[in-house]
C-alpha cells in the first residue's frame, strides 16, 4: 500500500520543484525587463525624450519564460538528472552521410548546378531572381568565405577575427582597379586574390607568433584598422560614401545590358536581368567549388597535414622540422586569397561598396559559420552557411506574420536578434559544431572517422 | 602647456571609463580564460538602463538634487546590469564550461549580436540623449590664450572611478571572495577540490565586471549625454585593448591600460588628426601584442616544452 | 687526429632570470653510443635537451653536432625546426606530444614533412597534381609501415593516436622521431610510466635502433634498469652541474652520485667531499 500512496506525493514534489524553478526564472526575467523593456524611450514632437510604459510586453516576456522554464524543468525531470540530449536527426545519420559522402557530394553538386533552373521552374521568371540572388548567390558567398576561413581556423587552428579585412581588400582592389584602369573582371579576380594574399602575408608575418586569443584580438584590430582607413582616407576610397558605379562583370566581353551588343541581343534572347544573376550565380559557384577543391587537395598534401598537425601540437611540429611560421603564413595568406576572390566578386555583383559592408560583424558571422559547421568540415560549413544566412533571409519572407502581430510588425527587425540567439543556442547544443568528426588524410586499410573529442582545436 | 594640461584632464576622464570596462574583461579572462565579447554591449545596455532611470527619477522627483539622483541611478544601474550579466553567464557561458575553447567565444559573439539588436528592437535605433547635467566647471589656469578647466562632470567621473576601484581592489585582495577568485584563476579544478564553489565564484566575477561596466555606462551618459544601441562595440574593443595593454588578468593593469588608451586617444586627437584616433588605438594594440604580449603588468607566459 | 664526437656540448649555461638551471656543462655523445643523462628531479636534464634541440637558446656555451659526412652544425645558433631538418637531431617529449586527433599513420607522415614538401614542389605542383608526389608519398607510407611493424602497431595504423594505450604512444613517439632520419635521437624519459614488460620492450627497441639504423641515442631516464642495461656512457647532473661522467659501472660507484641520489647527512657530505677532494 505504502508505495502507491507515495507515488503521487513524489509527483507532486516534482511539480513543486519545477514550479519553483519557473518562478525563479520568471522573477529574474521580470528584473531583466524592468528598465529596458518596461519603459520605451521615444522622441516626442518637441524632440524631447519621453518614456512610454510597456508593462504588457513585460507581462508577456515573464509569462513566456515562466511557462517555458516550467516545461523544460518537467522535461529534465522526466529524463532524469544530467544533460538532456536534443536530437534532430536519428542516431547515426551523420555517419551514414559520411560513409556515402561521395554520393551526397555529387547529389549536392547536381542540385547546385541545376538550382537556377529549379528556381525558374518553381517560381517563374519573375520570382526566380529573388531566389537565385538572395538565396543562391548570397549563401554561396558565405559558403565560400566560410571555406576560405576554414583553412585558417578549421585546419591550421589560427583564430582569425579580422577575416573581413581580406574580403574588403578584394572588393576595393576590384572596385578601384576596374574604375580607374578599366581592367576586366576576369583579370582583376585573380589579381584581387593575390593582393589579398599579399596583405595576408604582410599582416600575418608579425602576428603569427602570437598564441591563442591574442592572435584573435590582433587580427580583429587589423580588420578594424583597414576599415577605418577606408573610412578616413577619402581621396583613396571615397570614405563613408563608398564607391559606386563599379563596372559589372561581362560574359567574356559581352555585357548584360539591354543594348544591341548585350548578352540577350547577341544570343537572340529577350532581355531580362535574370541572365546576369544566373551568370553571377555560376561564377560564385565556380569560385566556391575552386575553394573546396583546393582545400581537399591541400589536406592530402604535406602542407595541409602540417596545418592540422599545427592545430594539434605546435611544439611537436617544430621538433619534427616543420617551419611553423611559414606553415601558418601559407594558411593565413591562402585563406586571405579566397577572401579576396569573394570580395572582388562581391564588388562586381553589388556595383557599389562602402566600408559599411566590412564591419567586424561580418567577420564574426563568417567565423560563426565555420565554428557552427564544425571546424575543418566542408560539409558542415556549407550547411551552417545555408542555415544561418538562408534562415535570416527567410525572415524577410515572413510577411504573413503581420496578419498575426499587426501591421507594425517587421520581421526583418528581428533578423540579427534571432541570428545572435541562434549562435548561442547552437553552440550550447553542439559545441563542436554540426559535423565534428575528422576524416583522416591517409590510411592503410580503412578510413575511420575520428571523433571530435580527440581532435584539438589549436591554440593560435 | 595649458593645452597639454587640459588634454590630460580630458584623457584621464575618458581613460577612467575605459579602465572601468577593461576590468570586466580582465577579470573574466583571468578566471575562465575567455574573451567576453559581449562585455562592451553590457556596457551599452547599462548606459540605456541608466538613461531610463535618470528620466524616471527626473519625472517623479524633478531634477532637483542631481547628486542624489546620480547616486540612485548608479546603484540601480549597477544592480540591473549585474542581473543581466549574471543571466548571460548562466544561460550562454556556463553550459559551455569545460567545453572547447572556441565554443564560449562564439557564444559570446552571439550574445553580443543579440544584445545589440535587442536594445535596438526594444529602444529603437535612434540616438537617445538626455539634457546635459553638471555643467559648471572650475577654471584651473586662466592664461591669456587658453583656459584650462575641469568640469564637475570630470571631477565626478574621476572621483567615482577612484572610489569604486579602491572598493573592488579591497574585495579582490582582502576578502575570502577575492581569495576564491584568485584561486580559481590559478587552477579551477583544484580550487573546486578544495571546496570553493567555482560556479558561484565565476558568477560573482561576472556580476562584479558588470557592476563596474554599469558605472562606466552611467559615467559615459553623464559625460556625453547621448547613447546609441551601437555604442557598445568601439568602447568595448578599446577597453579590451586597455586590458591587454595593462597585462590581461591584472586589475591595476586594466586601469593603467584604460588611462593610457584614454590619454593616447585624446592627445592623438588634439595634436594629430581626430580622424585616425581609433586607428591609433588599434595600432597600439597590435604593436603591444606583438612586442610585449604580456602587457605592462601581466606575467609573461613561459612556453613549457 | 681522432674524429670529433657526434655531439659536443661545451660550457653550456642556461639561466632563467636569477635561476641557473644548467651551469657550465660539458659532455659529449659519440656516434653509435647510447648516452644517458641522469640526475635527481630538477637537475636541469630537460633544459639541456631543450638547448640541444633549439627550444631554448642557451645563455652561454656551444653545442656542436658533427655528422658522418663531416658537416658540422652549431646547434645553439639554429632555430628548432632546422635542427631537426638539417642537423638531423630528433627528440621525444617527457609528456607525450603526439598529434592525438590524427591517425597513427598520419603522425608518421608528418614526420616526413620536409622531403614530402620538396616532392610536392612546395605545394604548387602538388595542387595541380603534377610531379612525382604520388610516388614519393607511397615511399613515405612504406617507411611508416616499416616503423609500425618495428613498434608492433601496424594493426592500429588507421586509429587516432590519442586512442592508443600509454605504452604504445611512447613507442609511436619514438617511431615518429625516427621517421625524420635522425643521426641523434634525444629521448626524454622514454620509460616513464611503463610497466616492466613494456620497459623491457623499449630496451629492445632502443638497442635495435642503435644496431640496425645506426642512430646514436641520448636519453634522460630515471629508470636505472634501463640506464644501466643499455647505456654505454652516463652523465650525471645535479643542480645543473655535472657531477659524474663515465661508464655505467663507474658512475654507479661514484660517491658523489650516491650522495646526490640518496641524500646524506651534512657530516657525511663533508666526508665524501674530503674523499673526492673538493
Amino acid at each position: 500500500m505504502a508505495p502507491v500512496t507515495q507515488l503521487p506525493a513524489a509527483r507532486q514534489l516534482d511539480m513543486m520543484k519545477a514550479l519553483k524553478e519557473a518562478a525563479f526564472a520568471a522573477v529574474v526575467t521580470f528584473g531583466l525587463c524592468i528598465p529596458i523593456i518596461a519603459w520605451g524611450t521615444r522622441q516626442n514632437l518637441d524632440n524631447v525624450l519621453v518614456l512610454d510604459p510597456r508593462w504588457d510586453a513585460v507581462a508577456w516576456a515573464v509569462a513566456i519564460i515562466f511557462v517555458g522554464r516550467f516545461l523544460m524543468a518537467l522535461r529534465q525531470q522526466k529524463r532524469g538528472e544530467g544533460k538532456s540530449v536534443v536530437r534532430l536527426l536519428p542516431h547515426g545519420t551523420i555517419g551514414f552521410f559520411q560513409r556515402h559522402s561521395r554520393l551526397f557530394s555529387l547529389a549536392g553538386l547536381g542540385f547546385l548546378v541545376t538550382f537556377p533552373i529549379i528556381a525558374i521552374t518553381l517560381a517563374g521568371w519573375g520570382g526566380a531572381l529573388k531566389w537565385i540572388d538572395n538565396f543562391g548567390v548570397q549563401i554561396l558567398i558565405y559558403v565560400m568565405l566560410g571555406w576560405g576561413l576554414n583553412i585558417v581556423v578549421g585546419l591550421a587552428g589560427l583564430l582569425d577575427l579580422g577575416y573581413v579585412a581580406f574580403y574588403a581588400v578584394g572588393a576595393y582592389s576590384y572596385a578601384l582597379l576596374a574604375k580607374n584602369f578599366g581592367l576586366s573582371f576576369w583579370i582583376l579576380l585573380p589579381m584581387s586574390g593575390i593582393l589579398a594574399a599579399f596583405w595576408g602575408m604582410l599582416l600575418g608575418f608579425p602576428v603569427l607568433r602570437l598564441r591563442g586569443d591574442y592572435l584573435a584580438i590582433v587580427t580583429l584590430a587589423f580588420g578594424e584598422i583597414i576599415r577605418l582607413i577606408l573610412i578616413n582616407w577619402v581621396e583613396f576610397s571615397n570614405g563613408y560614401a563608398g564607391i559606386s558605379g563599379i563596372p559589372r562583370p561581362t560574359f567574356f566581353g559581352i555585357p548584360f545590358t539591354a543594348a544591341d551588343d548585350g548578352f540577350a541581343a547577341v544570343f537572340g534572347l529577350e532581355f531580362s536581368p535574370l541572365y546576369r544573376t544566373i551568370f553571377l550565380y555560376y561564377v560564385i559557384l565556380g569560385l566556391a567549388l575552386l575553394t573546396a577543391f583546393v582545400t581537399l587537395r591541400l589536406r592530402r598534401l604535406p602542407v595541409g597535414r602540417a596545418w592540422e598537425a599545427l592545430r594539434e601540437d605546435e611544439i611537436a611540429c617544430r621538433s619534427l622540422g616543420i617551419n611553423t611560421t611559414n606553415t601558418k603564413l601559407t594558411a593565413f595568406s591562402l585563406g586571405a586569397m579566397f577572401g579576396g576572390f569573394a570580395g572582388s566578386f562581391f564588388a562586381a555583383r553589388q556595383g557599389f561598396i562602402s566600408p559599411e559592408s566590412f564591419v567586424f560583424m561580418e567577420s564574426a558571422i563568417i567565423l560563426a559559420i565555420v565554428v557552427l559547421g564544425g571546424m575543418g568540415s566542408l560539409w558542415g560549413v556549407a550547411i551552417a552557411a545555408s542555415v544561418m544566412i538562408g534562415g535570416t533571409e527567410l525572415l524577410r519572407e515572413l510577411d504573413w506574420l503581420k496578419q498575426i502581430f499587426g501591421p507594425d510588425f517587421d520581421p526583418t527587425k528581428y533578423r540579427m536578434l534571432i541570428f545572435g540567439f541562434a549562435m548561442v543556442v547552437i553552440m550550447i547544443w553542439k559545441p563542436r559544431g554540426l559535423i565534428s568528426t575528422r576524416e583522416p588524410t591517409a590510411f592503410l586499410k580503412e578510413k575511420k572517422a575520428i571523433s571530435a573529442d580527440m581532435v584539438q582545436e589549436g591554440h593560435g | 602647456m595649458e593645452v597639454f594640461l587640459q588634454q590630460l584632464i580630458n584623457g584621464l576622464t575618458l581613460g577612467s571609463i575605459y579602465g572601468l570596462i577593461a576590468i570586466g574583461y580582465t577579470m573574466v579572462f583571468g578566471i575562465i580564460g575567455m574573451v567576453n565579447f559581449a562585455h562592451g554591449d553590457v556596457f551599452m545596455l547599462s548606459a540605456f538602463i541608466a538613461l531610463i532611470f535618470f528620466m524616471l527619477i527626473a519625472s517623479w522627483f524633478g531634477a532637483g538634487l542631481i547628486v542624489l539622483a546620480l547616486i540612485f541611478v548608479l546603484v540601480l544601474a549597477m544592480f540591473f546590469t549585474s542581473l543581466w550579466n549574471w543571466t548571460i553567464e548562466r544561460v550562454a557561458y556556463r553550459p559551455l564550461r569545460g567545453s572547447f575553447r572556441l565554443a564560449p567565444l562564439i557564444s559570446a559573439i552571439g550574445m553580443s549580436i543579440f544584445l545589440t539588436n535587442f536594445v535596438q528592437v526594444v529602444q529603437g535605433p535612434r540616438n537617445k540623449s538626455i539634457p546635459p547635467m553638471l555643467n559648471k566647471s572650475i577654471t584651473l589656469i586662466d592664461s591669456a590664450t587658453y583656459t584650462v578647466q575641469i568640469s564637475y562632470k570630470q571631477i565626478v567621473i574621476i572621483l567615482t572611478t577612484a572610489i569604486l576601484l579602491a572598493a573592488f581592489w579591497f574585495i579582490v585582495q582582502k576578502t575570502s571572495l577575492g581569495r576564491a577568485q584568485r584561486a580559481c584563476e590559478q587552477d579551477r579544478k583544484m580550487a573546486g577540490l578544495l571546496g570553493i564553489d567555482v560556479d558561484r565564484t565565476i558568477s560573482i566575477t561576472f556580476v562584479m565586471g558588470a557592476a563596474l561596466a554599469a558605472v562606466a555606462g552611467v559615467m559615459y551618459l553623464v559625460l556625453y549625454g547621448v547613447v546609441n544601441f551601437a555604442d557598445g562595440f568601439t568602447p568595448g574593443v578599446k577597453a579590451f585593448t586597455a586590458a591587454v595593454l595593462g597585462g590581461i588578468g591584472s586589475l591595476p593593469g586594466a586601469v593603467i591600460g584604460g588611462l593610457l588608451i584614454g590619454l593616447i586617444e585624446v592627445f592623438w586627437s588634439a595634436y594629430f588628426t581626430i580622424d585616425y584616433k581609433d586607428v591609433a588605438a588599434f595600432c597600439i594594440l597590435a604593436v603591444v601584442l606583438v612586442f610585449m604580449p604580456s602587457g605592462i603588468l601581466g606575467r609573461p607566459e613561459v612556453e613549457k616544452v | 687526429m681522432t674524429t670529433p664526437p657526434l655531439l659536443q656540448v661545451e660550457h653550456l649555461t642556461m639561466r632563467f632570470g636569477g635561476l641557473t638551471a644548467v651551469n657550465d656543462l660539458s659532455f659529449e655523445a659519440r656516434k653509435g653510443d647510447i648516452t644517458a643523462l641522469i640526475g635527481p628531479n630538477g637537475a636541469g636534464k630537460t633544459t639541456v635537451f631543450n638547448c640541444i634541440t633549439g627550444f631554448y637558446k642557451p645563455t652561454e656555451g656551444m653545442i656542436t653536432l658533427t655528422q658522418d659526412s663531416g658537416a658540422s652544425f652549431l646547434l645553439e645558433r639554429m632555430p628548432d625546426f632546422r635542427i631537426s631538418w638539417k642537423a638531423k637531431v630528433a627528440r621525444t617529449f617527457q609528456n607525450i606530444r603526439l598529434f592525438g586527433g590524427m591517425t597513427v599513420l598520419e603522425n608518421l607522415l608528418i614526420a616526413q614533412h620536409n622531403p614530402l614538401m620538396i616532392a610536392s614542389g612546395f605545394t604548387f605542383l602538388g595542387v595541380l597534381g603534377i610531379g612525382g608526389y604520388k610516388a614519393r608519398e607511397k615511399e613515405a607510407i612504406e617507411k611508416a609501415k616499416f616503423w609500425l611493424e618495428k613498434i608492433n602497431l601496424i594493426d592500429r595504423a588507421d586509429d587516432p593516436a590519442a586512442d592508443l594505450p600509454y605504452g604504445d604512444q611512447r613507442r609511436l613517439e619514438i617511431a615518429r622521431a625516427m621517421c625524420t632520419d635522425p643521426v641523434l635521437l634525444c629521448l626524454d624519459e622514454p620509460a616513464a610510466g611503463l610497466n616492466p614488460r613494456e620497459s623491457h620492450d623499449l630496451n629492445t627497441l632502443l638497442l635495435s635502433i642503435r644496431k640496425d639504423i645506426g642512430t646514436a641515442l641520448l636519453l634522460i631516464e630515471h629508470d636505472m634498469s634501463v640506464v644501466m642495461q643499455i647505456s654505454d656512457h652516463v652523465v650525471v647532473l645535479d643542480y645543473g652541474t655535472k657531477i659524474s661522467d663515465g661508464t655505467p659501472a663507474e658512475v654507479q660507484a661514484d660517491p658523489r652520485v650516491i650522495a646526490a641520489y640518496l641524500g646524506v647527512d651534512d657530516e657525511e657530505v663533508a666526508k665524501v667531499e674530503a674523499e673526492v677532494g673538493l
